[in-house]
């Protein structure tokens, strides 16, 4: 009588298992929560310092010019205007997003709907391979082969805006053609003959039907091609010329958040404000890729409403 | 009584495979044709030709003559683009486009180069109304049609190939995925446009072939067994076949 009680109220093997494996998949997720959540922290804690312990005015940071974090300006203030980083790493994200969407749209069209079996051969592994490519590599190539080119053609060093942009060009490419050809081929074969029905021709069936139908997929893939470019550090820092000035032209050298931070971070001193300062512009990067992200989930769960 | 399309001896290959062996049927002008047979028969693939939309899959060949209004659709002096504006297409699947239902319905007016707005807004609400489902979409013709119940999607799609004003609607199945009732609304609508339109039906749902066809032809393996009135083929079928298919004995 114990013995049947005991087996029916005991939990079967199954179940154990299936609670083990719940506790296994819970420890995990926790565990990455706990990382991000600490980054979070980590960054803001110092990022902040500069604002509360060493008494910088936000405003200041973010619209001054001057950026000598260990000089003291006229004005009795640290000179911290991240201004000329801001807007330096907007000016490459944003010009490289526009130059490379062109030719993403234009590869991921090849490769899904003109020849799909040669694309699939030829052009797949070309963007896997660039997506691998390390971004020293990149950067020593536009050191040595844009930055001259710029030079020669544009005048002045060779290093600036348009040169990293140049590089992040070839960065973002992959990664936007990538994710288009995806969202291409997600677009369902039954809008192609629906159109084709109707009296399309092929060319406008793609593009009244098929490019429009997958336009949440596109604005997704540049803001991942965006992100990128924005959080690019190493080929960035090697042409764009690691000036902290405003930048006037696209060929004087400049500078972007992550370059400053990583030419810079090794320099400084834990807890001071130089290096404060640098935690500041991490603060911001690690703003913007937020932004991102939740710029992709908004357009995401819109494109989910229209499909 | 005048043919629309007339077929003489229609043979298709995948590859060195016949998939059909020589069919020949006529489509009256202003009248609905049923295609009734088995899985696999054929008859999706006949409809297929008459507007060559079995040229988009590879490896496809046809021999034999498809002729509309006279004309051979195979020429190679055809322009398909112009054929396909004469001969509309309805799917199986409901599959508007993921645009707002004016757009859709308005699709192959623009793409025809109508520029004209007022003209095509007068098309689209006609249209819409042909296919009765003016009704339901009236007051949310800016929403996107993919919110819309399958029934509805159905009938718009009807919609948007009615807006281009086809000589024939080839009918791929159009209700099989349909509960009964939005059957039922579709059956009703091709009654109601069959003075205008000529039909080409393919259906696996003998009822609704005897409730809405003038004509009924009937396939089997590739093969037309027998064509006639849908009166007549119901009622006496002269093959056998024929019988033991409308008897459930097979398929």
């Amino acid at each position: 009588m114990d013995k049947i009680k005991r087996q029916l109220t005991s939990s079967s093997k199954a179940t154990r298992q299936d609670r083990i494996g719940k506790l296994v998949a819970f420890l995990c997720t926790f565990l990455i929560g706990l990382l991000v959540v600490s980054i979070f922290y980590m960054v803001a804690s110092r990022g902040l310092a500069t604002f509360f312990k060493d008494h910088v005015s936000l405003w200041d940071f973010l619209s001054h010019q001057n950026w000598n974090p260990s000089q003291v300006g006229k004005d009795g203030t640290p000179e911290v205007g991240a201004l000329p980083m801001i807007v330096g790493s907007f000016s490459v994200t944003v010009l490289s997003a526009i130059l490379a969407t062109p030719f993403a749209v234009s590869m991921a069209l090849f490769m899904t709907e003109i020849a799909p079996k040669r694309g699939q051969k030829v052009l797949q592994p070309v963007i896997e391979l660039l997506v691998g490519i390390p971004s020293v590599v990149y950067g020593f190539v536009g050191l040595t082969i844009v930055v001259p080119v710029v030079r020669a053609l544009g005048g002045g060093t060779g290093f600036g805006i348009l040169s990293g942009t140049l590089v992040l060009f070839v960065m973002v490419l992959p990664t936007i053609t990538s994710m288009y050809v995806d969202s291409l081929r997600s677009v369902p074969g039954f809008y192609r003959e629906a159109a084709l029905a109707l009296g399309a021709t092929r060319w406008q069936s793609i593009y009244k039907v098929i490019l429009r139908a997958s336009v949440p997929g596109l604005l997704t893939a540049i803001i991942f091609g965006m992100a990128r470019a924005f959080g690019e550090a190493l080929a960035v820092q090697m042409v764009i010329g690691n000036a902290s000035l405003l930048p006037h032209d696209l060929i004087s050298p400049a500078s972007t958040l992550t370059s400053v931070l990583t030419t810079g971070i090794g320099n400084t001193v834990m807890g001071t404000l130089p290096n404060n300062a640098l935690w500041s512009l991490a603060l911001i990067l690690l703003l913007m890729s937020l932004a991102f992200n939740l710029l992709v989930r908004v357009i995401g769960s819109k494109g989910r409403l229209t499909k | 009584m005048a043919n629309i399309i007339t077929t003489r001896n229609v043979r298709l290959y995948y590859g060195d495979h016949e998939a059909l062996h020589g069919i020949d049927l006529d489509f009256p002008k202003n009248q609905i044709t049923a295609l009734i047979g088995p899985s696999g028969s054929g008859k999706s693939t006949f409809l297929r030709c008459l507007n060559r939309m079995n040229d988009l899959v590879s490896g496809v060949t046809i021999t034999g003559s498809l002729k509309l209004d006279g004309k051979d659709i195979y020429s190679p002096q055809t322009d398909v683009v112009a054929l396909r504006k004469k001969v509309g297409m309805v799917f199986q699947q409901p599959n508007p486009f993921p645009f707002s239902v004016f757009d859709n319905v308005a699709f192959g007016l623009r793409l025809a180069g109508i520029k004209d707005h007022k003209l095509i807004q007068e098309r689209v609400e006609t249209s819409l109304k042909q296919a009765a489902v003016w009704e339901e979409v009236k007051d949310n013709l800016t929403d996107n049609a993919l919110s819309f119940s399958g029934g509805q999607q159905q009938r718009i799609c009807i919609a948007r190939v009615l807006a281009v004003q086809p000589e024939i609607i080839l009918m791929d199945e159009p209700t099989s995925a349909l509960d009964p009732v939005s059957a039922g609304k579709i059956e009703e609508l091709l009654l109601d446009i069959q003075d205008k339109f000529t039909v080409a039906i393919v259906t696996h749902n003998m009822q609704q072939a005897s409730r809405i066809s003038d004509r009924t032809a009937f396939f089997l393996d590739g093969k037309l067994v027998e064509t006639g009135s849908t009166k007549q083929l119901f009622m006496a079928p002269k093959q056998e076949a024929t019988s033991d298919y409308l008897n459930g004995k097979f398929g």
